[in-house]
């Protein structure tokens, strides 16, 4: 249901114009989010209980008998000493120009600081996106083509597993297992690949789980639907049905979770990297948090918006590509339009 | 038919039945049903045992969860200490007993917190409906598209830490999914054919939407609260691990598992145990929460 939802609003946006008005669309919505994401942590980080400039003073060490004239002027600075509105196109305005403000703590601008952690997320994410989708992929695919029920019943129990485990406790595990006890891999740092492995399978198990889950519900529902019973009578192998029929079919839906699910795994990053100490988005996060940094932590959620309408906006353009019913849909209808 | 079949049965397996007229015939469904699916059982136990651990910790340990004994400092696991005992002496076990009542106590607001705030937000939008519904919906799918744990940590960052503004902020961030879930079950109930002849006999529209449209419309969040519970404590031992959570004395499952951390190599138990712990109260929520959303989908 969830999978059929944007499905169809994607046909439904695609028939009403061309491909080109269909990606506009979908990439003005974007920008309605990223701007709506931005209002959100602004009204989330600035008007709940709390003073701003309380906030960053105690941050800062020297919250005790601050001078009210230093009060004052980190008041004026931010704007925090005019209206709300005013308060909020002020922020708005710099935001729109790339400009998130500066770390309370540090002063470094929150772009670069963000900027300089990115790489070694991506990297981090990039490998554990890839074996998400090959350990879900192939756990989905296996669970569906085992025949003898009890290991079938074993492989279909794995990914609620993957999904109720602590993302913090499978790498202190791994940890303790692969780099105290075995020592194959580094405990912590960012020096090369092998620090990257164990951050990586720690991030890509609930993921992957998530993965494996959608794709054997599908891959089941495929297997049930008409034409695989006519490959079936056509006396093809379950191999090939399988790989050609069920599996191109049954991983369409799949598309639609992967916005959702690069943002959990940028969050998801917070603990991995604390737990293996490593740099990264992840770990300015959790720094910032602790430090109650305002304006990091509000460029981090726009970042996270970002990726989120990125990702989507990938998906939207590639799914008429990958899903035929979608685009022959219009094909179909245009030349009775044309009469009419 | 199943879910009246199995599903009060395997509550009725660990308590007694309360009705008792049906007694014998009665319990022995919930046998058969017990033996088909011991995992559900199994989940059930599990649950009640970290129910009981948080209401009535003195009665599963007789040791103090703050006090040590320095001789029997990093003792590993063993007849003597069943989850070994930490830095100070003091015993793992009693520890984790005692910080389920804090663990659950913030996953019950979190779950409550989203039900409430989300389920009247989805009553209230389904119902107006028009251009009011449309821009609500718009935010949710705002909400949606950022991760819940980096909501949760903007949400910390604003309020201050503690184990209760940690509950707040796992729960504000699963309002959305609540409010999605809600109105589209107020859409359905708003076109049901009661409703059209409540407002035809001329009922306010207040009592139409919290007498008939709302217990119609329950069903569904109910189940996803539920379904929330386990992601809820996966949630707050995240916060807590990272720290901002209660501060350090307090036995927080997730911050019993990061103050293990500077004993990874030594002490093996400090982690793994309670990590265990956290994993299979997870796990047995989750259980739970499947059973009733497959068995209480027919009463929809």
């Amino acid at each position: 249901m969830t999978a059929s939802g944007p499905a169809a609003r994607r046909a439904a946006a695609l028939r009403r114009g061309g491909y080109g008005r269909y990606l506009a669309r979908r990439a003005a919505q974007g920008v309605f989010v990223l701007w709506a994401a931005f209002t959100l942590s602004f009204v989330v980080l600035y008007l709940l209980p709390g003073d701003p400039v309380s906030i960053m003073l105690n941050a800062t060490g020297d919250g005790v008998g601050v001078d009210p004239g230093a009060v004052a002027a980190l008041r004026a600075e931010h704007h925090l000493d005019s209206s709300l509105v005013v308060q909020y196109l002020y922020a708005l305005a710099d935001a729109v120009c790339g400009d998130f403000g500066s770390s309370i703590p540090t002063g470094e601008p929150v772009t670069r600081a963000i900027a300089e952690a990115l790489p070694q997320t991506l990297a981090l994410t990039a490998v554990s996106f890839t074996l998400a989708v090959l350990a879900g992929g192939g756990l989905a695919l296996l669970s569906t083509s085992v025949r003898w029920r009890p290991l079938r019943r074993v492989l279909l129990s794995l990914p609620p597993l993957g999904v109720s485990v602590p993302t913090f406790w499978i790498g202190l595990i791994l940890l303790q297992l692969f780099s105290f006890r075995a020592q194959l891999f580094p405990a912590t740092g960012n020096a090369g690949f092998s620090a990257l492995v164990l951050p990586a399978i720690t991030l890509a198990v609930p993921t992957g789980a998530v993965f494996a889950q959608v794709l054997a519900k599908n891959l089941a529902a495929a297997w049930r639907s008409p034409f695989v019973e006519t490959a079936r009578a056509k006396g093809l192998s379950r191999t090939h049905i399988q790989l050609r029929h069920a599996l191109r079919n049954g991983s369409i839906p799949v598309l639609t979770i992967i916005g959702i699910t690069v943002g959990q795994m940028l969050a998801g990053a917070v603990v991995v990297e604390t737990v293996f100490s490593r740099n990264g988005i992840g770990r300015l996060t959790e720094e910032s948090v602790a430090a109650q940094d305002i304006p990091v932590i509000q460029g981090l959620v726009v970042l996270s918006a970002l990726v989120f309408v990125l990702v989507n906006l990938a998906v939207d353009a590639v799914y008429p590509l990958v899903d035929p019913r979608i685009g022959r849909l219009e094909r179909r209808r245009a030349p009775q339009e044309a009469l009419a | 038919m199943t879910a009246v079949e199995l599903l009060p049965d395997t509550a009725t397996s660990v308590v007694a039945d309360p009705r008792g007229s049906h007694g014998p015939v009665r319990r022995g469904g919930a046998l058969r049903a017990a033996v088909r699916r011991p995992g559900l059982v199994l989940a059930v136990l599990v649950l009640l045992l970290v129910l009981g651990w948080a209401f009535f910790p003195e009665w599963f340990t007789s040791r103090d969860p703050f006090t040590g004994v320095p001789r029997d400092k990093l003792t590993a696991p063993g007849a003597e200490y069943w989850f070994g005992t930490d830095h100070l002496g003091r015993d793992l076990y009693t520890r984790v007993v005692y910080g389920a009542a804090l663990s659950l106590k913030a996953t019950a607001i979190a779950v409550a917190v989203g039900f409430v705030a989300g389920t009247l937000i989805g009553l209230v939008s389904g119902f107006v409906g028009g251009r009011f519904d449309g821009v609500v919906m718009r935010l949710v799918d705002v909400l949606l598209s950022i991760p819940g744990l980096l909501l949760s940590l903007a949400v910390v960052t604003a309020l201050g830490f503690g184990t209760v503004n940690v509950a707040i902020a796992v729960g504000v961030a699963s309002v959305a999914s609540f409010a999605r879930v809600m109105r589209a079950d107020v859409f359905r109930a708003r076109t049901e054919v009661f409703v059209e002849a409540a407002t035809v006999s001329g009922v306010s529209r207040p009592e139409i939407l919290l007498r008939h449209v709302l217990p119609h419309a329950l069903g569904s969040v109910l189940v996803l609260a539920a379904l929330e519970f386990g992601g809820a404590i996966l949630a707050v031992s995240a916060l807590s691990f990272l720290g901002f959570g209660a501060p350090p004395p307090q036995p927080e499952w997730g911050a019993l598992v990061s103050e293990g951390r500077n004993y990874l190599a030594s002490a093996w138990w400090l982690t793994t145990l309670p990590g265990f712990v956290v994993a299979a109260s997870v796990l047995a929520a989750n259980r739970i929460s499947r059973a009733l959303d497959r068995d209480g989908g027919d009463f929809r």
